[in-house]
């Protein structure tokens, strides 16, 4: 961003006494905050680790569910530490681009899993038995 | 070549020298052609001793304008071969009746159907599509490059990269024989052992990587770098589809990667996400393809959509009608194009929920498409219309697109769709828009941003010649096919056994013939052009009285664009400045900060064609190699520290200077 085609110094077309970030950028984290996010994110990996690894619930869609709801806050852990993502950064695109990005992961999620239990079920049945189980 | 056929294995992989098809004699043809063509060319290079400028100025630039222009060439280069792919087909199917086998056997024809497909929306439109906005929307938002102008070189490179792949495929070995978007389990490793799918996947990823980061390169542009006072609801309507494509481009093309990886995973090291046994699944391919594939089409009619609407406005004399309106129905279409995909096939066995679903979703975003339509219709009403060619193509494509669009409605209701799935009235409905909407469109802007990119305006005949040949040729190419797909013809079919329908393809073939001529009406257009360059000069910068902030500057502008970055106070900013009486500074001038050219870009291209042909043919030495390098070059490249450099204010008081005594001079 140090060029004066980057987004920082762009106003001020002679270009002198940019430093490497243009105003505007988001903030830095320091480094407590750097600690609390790889902290937390160790935390929330061992926790799916040791309970896949002694097989606290045995109950493997259980376990499963609980991994994937860790997974969701290890994102979310990413993006306010890592990412340094807040409503307020970059005048509030970065917020909107997030809100897009989850709009278009549900629709595709959601979308594809709908389409595809449909293919299923309007599917011939292999044999008597799966007519028994999957007719709707 | 080796008597030990483990060793050859090793150095050559699977390629021998039968994959060199030397006993076709259409590809002898070919073949020569090309290699006299690009001798003319390499020549007139070293004749007109062009290397060094062509190197240090066009090839290694990282300036906007150097690399949307070559974006266009490389538009048209490939235009010309996938055009030729299509009069072929047109020739096939008007002769391969009855006893006639027609000329093409089955193999080669499924090659030229697939190859067509996949050069035109991937290595035509797309090109086209992103030179434009690359040349264009830096300069109406007032900015003097893009954010990141190495990236910007390099997504060129990867791009041209792709379209080499595929033009290697023609010469070694083959291309594949799948369709465009390479359905499993045709594609997979049982049905295509062959290198033709393996082409398709390589030149498509090389090429999407380069999409990709254009994309991003471009959103980053237009949300930081507008001109003070710029807001966005003081965008020119081009840069707004502009940034909704470059949206849709940045959340669909990982989807295409992505199903591209699986595939290849299926055909490399045998997984089976899309085959039909072992758990896989051929229709979670469809579904994630076309996933992508929707937006895609909105990616390519979006910028389209935003050249018509500045044409419109410039040559009507008028502000656009409807901006708001027009805004907001950009920005519908890009997320309602998410919301439609399985429009594409709803034959596949979906049940009647999942079917009416996306049914009335599709015949929804016809409303804002509509709205469109509409503005520019009232945009055009009362205004003083002067009908130069840009508004000749964008007063076709409106009566042409309508129909296509017409047409789509149709085809969005299920019941029609399982008559009408995968017949030619598919092929003339999508060709419809295509080429009524994405390429009038950018014929539109290529004529209309010719004068500013290099000083003077196209030939006004032969773009007339080109536009009525090309207009005529669509509807005597196109509408037979509408009925012909009514009465049940498929796509893709190299025979036909009814010679009743015979009559309808040579009627086709006909269009096709005028499109040719439309074509070359073209070339003759920019060869008469830059003959009568002095006569066609202009010196205003603003020969159309344009209302955007491109016009502002000097034809061609100087690379640094803008000596003094405007300030915006109005929609419309050229237009506005001149109703204030605005004058241009004639001192004050200072250094300004460039970014420098670099040949990392080339260089990784290079590379990474080698990387693909070696993993197409499995030289697997050779991959390692060349992904090594490119790995290598990368690195390097990032302790380059020495990348931006000062234009001394001297030389900008020179050319400023220089553009002062000419529009005195003029005055």
């Amino acid at each position: 961003m140090s060029l004066a085609t980057g987004a920082g110094t762009h106003a001020e077309p002679h270009g002198h006494g940019h430093d490497a970030h243009g105003p505007g950028t988001g903030a830095h984290g320091s480094f407590r905050s750097y600690m609390t996010g790889f902290v937390l994110s160790v935390i929330l990996t061992a926790i799916p680790f040791w309970l896949v690894m002694s097989d606290v619930l045995g109950n493997a869609v259980h376990t499963t569910l609980i991994i994937m709801a860790f997974a969701v806050v290890q994102i979310v852990v990413h993006m306010i530490y890592f990412l340094h993502m807040n409503t307020k950064s970059e005048g509030g695109w970065t917020i909107l681009a997030l809100i897009f990005t989850l709009t278009l992961v549900v629709i595709t999620l959601t979308g594809s899993i709908w389409v595809m239990y449909h293919l299923n079920n309007n599917m011939m049945p292999a044999s008597p038995h799966d007519l028994m189980h999957h007719k709707p | 070549m080796f008597s030990n056929p483990d060793l050859q294995k090793l150095v050559f992989g699977r390629l021998s020298l039968e994959d060199i098809p030397y006993h076709e004699p259409i590809l002898q043809v070919t073949f020569a052609m090309v290699a006299l063509g690009g001798l003319v060319v390499l020549g007139a290079i070293t004749y007109y001793r062009f290397w060094g400028p062509l190197w240090r100025d066009w090839l290694t630039s990282v300036d906007h304008k150097k690399i949307g222009v070559m974006y266009i060439v490389l538009a048209f280069v490939m235009l010309l071969r996938g055009f030729a792919d299509a009069l072929m087909m047109r020739a096939q199917q008007a002769v391969a009746f009855g006893a006639n086998e027609g000329y093409l056997p089955p193999h080669h024809y499924d090659q030229i159907f697939t190859a067509h497909g996949v050069i035109m929306i991937f290595f035509v439109a797309m090109p086209f599509v992103t030179g434009l906005m690359n040349y264009v929307v830096p300069l109406q938002i007032g900015a003097r490059d893009v954010a990141f102008p190495f990236l910007n070189n390099f997504s060129f490179w990867m791009t041209v990269s792709g379209a080499m792949t595929v033009m290697a495929s023609l010469f070694v070995g083959e291309f594949a024989r799948t369709g465009w978007l390479a359905y499993p389990p045709l594609s997979g490793a049982d049905m295509s052992p062959g290198v033709g799918v393996d082409y398709y996947i390589w030149a498509l990823q090389i090429a999407g990587i380069g999409t990709l980061l254009s994309g991003i390169n471009l959103i980053a542009t237009i949300v930081k770098m507008r001109a003070p006072g710029m807001t966005m609801m003081k965008l020119p309507i081009f840069v707004w589809t502009s940034l909704c494509t470059n949206v849709l481009i940045t959340a669909a093309f990982p989807i295409l990667t992505a199903v591209l990886a699986l595939l290849s995973m299926d055909r490399y090291v045998g997984t089976h996400f899309f085959t039909n046994d072992l758990g896989g699944n051929p229709m979670m391919y469809f579904n994630l393809i076309w996933i992508w594939g929707h937006p895609e089409v909105y990616i390519l009619i979006l910028p389209a959509f935003g050249i018509f609407s500045e044409v419109t406005s410039t040559f009507s004399g008028k502000r656009l009608f409807g901006y708001a309106s027009m805004v907001y129905a950009t920005v519908v279409i890009t997320i309602l194009s998410y919301l439609v995909w399985l429009h594409h096939f709803f034959t596949m066995g979906s049940g009647a929920d999942v079917n009416s679903f996306f049914g009335i979703t599709t015949m929804i975003i016809s409303i804002p498409t509509g709205a469109k339509i509409f503005n520019w219709l009232f945009t055009m009403y009362r205004g003083r219309i002067r009908f130069e060619l840009p508004m000749m193509w964008t007063v076709s494509f409106m009566v042409t697109f309508t129909i296509g669009g017409m047409t789509g409605v149709l085809l969005a209701v299920p019941p029609a769709d399982f008559v009408l799935h995968n017949s030619l009235f598919l092929i003339a409905h999508f060709h419809n828009v295509i080429i009524g909407g994405v390429l009038f469109g950018m014929f539109a802007g290529v004529t209309y941003w010719f004068p500013k990119a290099f000083g003077f305006k196209l030939d006004p005949f032969w773009g007339k010649m080109s536009f009525w040949f090309w207009t005529v040729g669509f509807y005597f190419a196109f509408m037979p096919l509408y009925v012909l797909g009514l009465m049940g013809v498929t796509r893709r079919a190299n025979h036909f056994d009814d010679p009743s329908l015979q009559i309808w393809f040579v009627v086709a073939a006909f269009g096709a013939v005028l499109i040719l001529l439309g074509i070359l009406s073209m070339i003759v257009q920019f060869v008469v052009s830059i003959r009568n360059r002095e006569a066609l000069r202009d010196l205003t910068g603003d020969p159309w009285n344009g209302r955007t902030l491109e016009w502002s500057t000097a034809s061609p502008p100087p690379d640094y664009n803008f000596a003094f970055t405007p300030v915006i106070h109005d929609l419309d900013a050229w237009s506005d400045m001149k109703k204030r009486g605005y004058a241009r500074p004639v001192e004050g001038y200072r250094a300004i900060h460039m970014p420098k050219n670099t040949a990392t870009g080339v260089i990784l291209g290079v590379v990474s064609i080698g990387f693909s042909f070696a993993m197409i043919w499995y030289i697997w030495w050779l991959a390692a190699a060349t992904f090594a390098t490119m790995f290598l070059v990368t690195v390097i490249h990032t302790f380059n520290y020495n990348r931006d450099f000062y234009i001394p204010a001297a030389d900008v008081v020179r050319a400023e200077g220089q553009r002062t005594s000419v529009m005195a001079g003029r005055a």
